[in-house]
């Protein structure tokens, strides 16, 4: 096949598939504790960090990095103060992280390279990403699977985890440096505006088929993977940008399966 | 000798300026089944949230198992079925067999993996509620006293010494409440399990219970012996409710044991 003809597709693939692996794993946790939009909070502060590595003259993924683990930490944090309005933590931390990527990309000498990170360029990865995805990716999963039970357990009910003895403040903060480095990795490849699309997306694909937590998860990965690998065939044949076209083809697909479950509901 | 359960001496709570409780003090002896009633906004939820070690006390002590409250770290001895259940829970996607095997997870430990005695410890806790063959089932697909005995399994998976229970009845019909307090009161006598429940249901439960205490504007009382239960400055108000008159009258008729 003519796309795997080229080295830069051969690469994208790879990116690809090993993000649509972790994303979901991220996403579910996110997702059903209802902190949906904190993907959003963190990858537009990402932005921020992309904007001062740039301006500093560091690696601007590094800078994303620093900046994601801060957000995520402030929302953690802020969280904790006000419990009861929980989202109101995300609001405020993208609000900032809006505000401060705004103000330093003005500082940006080459604003393309800032471009790049807002919808992402999967077909450009450079050997040092590529080996940062690969490493990313093996702490994330790896991470994931070792806490599986405690993550579940800390998501169904955080109190009656804690009065079971599970540390949850450390599991909570090891999630949170997770999450950050995720979302400041798939800013970079799918892009920042749309890099919480494909942590929630593939989810709520899996809850309408899910019997179980594991079933829902593993459903989320075959979910991405699916968007992902026909997203770029799609974007390669039809010559059109591949982090929209993933994210766009997650959000069709979740559109069909709610329309034919209620159809096949009515007629029940 | 054995020490109680537990003891609470002279605790205030206030939020801000505002005092939610004043001067509580109770002990809970081993295979107590108490009966916490009070109305709406009378501190039943915060007491438990102090006594969970949720909330720090403005005054006073709270001793678990004869230790201080804030040098206890043996949690997983007590179970707590939390006001409302699972209805925020309703679209989780978890079978009752995730959940219920969650409880075990601290025991099982980081970085480990449920066992085959961990499942069977999960079976048979299901069976403890006749809930064995929905293990399978998502959660949200069951009714509210389905959802309730999967609560109580979660809880008594874990082998509790004390058991913490608020509001259970909350969102069931009368008929599923009535089974779940036989079954707390058959546990409790066949297995010794102290019981500590706030409801509203006064009359009903005070047929099972072996003592009431009754919160009202933060201030403990207990209504069986008709004392206060805390010192100083409490507000005894003399309350007899009905299901205490029935309960002597049926002590009568079968003995101890009315279930």
């Amino acid at each position: 096949m003519a796309i795997f003809a080229y080295e830069f597709m051969h690469r994208a693939f790879i990116v690809g598939v090993l993000l649509a692996i972790i994303i979901p794993c991220i996403g579910i946790i996110v997702v059903l504790k209802r902190l949906s939009m904190m993907g959003d909070a963190l990858s537009h502060t990402a932005l921020a960090g992309v904007a001062g590595g740039l301006i500093m003259g560091i690696n601007p993924i590094l800078g994303a990095i620093a900046a994601c683990i801060l957000a995520a930490l402030g929302i953690e944090l802020i969280r904790k103060k006000i419990p009861r309005y929980a989202e109101m933590s995300i609001a405020i931390i993208m609000s900032a992280g809006v505000g401060l990527a705004g103000v330093l990309s003005g500082f940006v000498k080459n604003p393309a390279s800032f471009n790049s990170f807002l919808f992402g360029s999967i077909v450009a990865i450079s050997d040092f990403e590529l080996t940062l995805v690969i490493c990313i990716s093996g702490i994330v999963l790896g991470s994931f699977l070792l806490l599986y039970k405690e993550l579940f357990f800390i998501t169904f009910d955080e109190n009656s985890a804690r009065l079971a003895g599970i540390p949850v403040k450390t599991i909570n903060f090891i999630f949170t440096v997770l999450t950050a480095i995720t979302v400041s990795i798939a800013s970079r490849t799918v892009g920042a505006l749309i890099v919480s699309s494909l942590m929630v997306v593939p989810v709520a694909c899996a809850m309408q088929f899910g019997k179980s937590y594991k079933q829902t998860i593993l459903f989320s990965i075959g979910f991405a993977v699916l968007f992902t690998v026909s997203g770029l065939f799609l974007s390669f044949y039809a010559g059109v940008k591949p982090g929209g076209t993933i994210v766009l083809l997650g959000v069709i697909f979740l559109l069909v399966i709610l329309t034919m479950k209620k159809i096949i509901s009515k007629n029940l | 000798m054995t020490p109680n359960i537990l003891e609470v001496a002279q605790l205030e709570f206030r939020y801000g300026s505002e005092p939610i409780l004043s001067k509580i003090g109770f002990s809970i002896l081993p295979g107590d089944f108490v009966a916490l009633i009070g109305g709406n906004g009378a501190g039943k939820s915060t007491l438990f949230r102090l006594l969970l070690g949720e909330l720090t006390p403005s005054k006073g002590t709270i001793r678990l198992f004869g230790q201080d409250i804030r040098q206890f770290r043996n949690w997983p001895s007590i179970g707590y079925v939390p006001q409302n259940g699972f209805a925020s829970k309703a679209n989780f996607p978890a079978t009752v067999e995730e959940i219920v095997q969650a409880n075990l997870f601290s025991q099982i430990g980081l970085f480990h993996f449920p066992q085959k005695a961990d499942k069977e410890q999960t079976k048979e806790a299901l069976q403890q509620v006749g809930m064995e063959n929905y293990a399978k089932h998502l959660i949200g697909n069951l009714s509210g006293g389905q959802q309730q005995r999967v609560m109580l399994a979660r809880v008594i998976v874990n082998k509790p010494k004390l058991m913490i229970l608020d509001e259970p009845g909350t969102g069931v019909d009368t008929k599923t409440l009535k089974t779940l307090y036989e079954f707390l009161a058959k546990l409790n006598r066949e297995t010794g399990l102290t019981i500590v429940m706030a409801t509203h249901d006064i009359e009903r439960i005070s047929v099972y219970s072996s003592r009431t205490l009754s919160l009202e504007r933060g201030t403990l009382v207990e209504l069986d012996s008709q004392q206060s239960t805390g010192t100083d400055a409490t507000i005894f108000r003399p309350f007899v409710p009905k299901g205490l008159q029935w309960k002597q009258e049926r002590k009568e008729s079968y003995g101890d044991f009315c279930v």
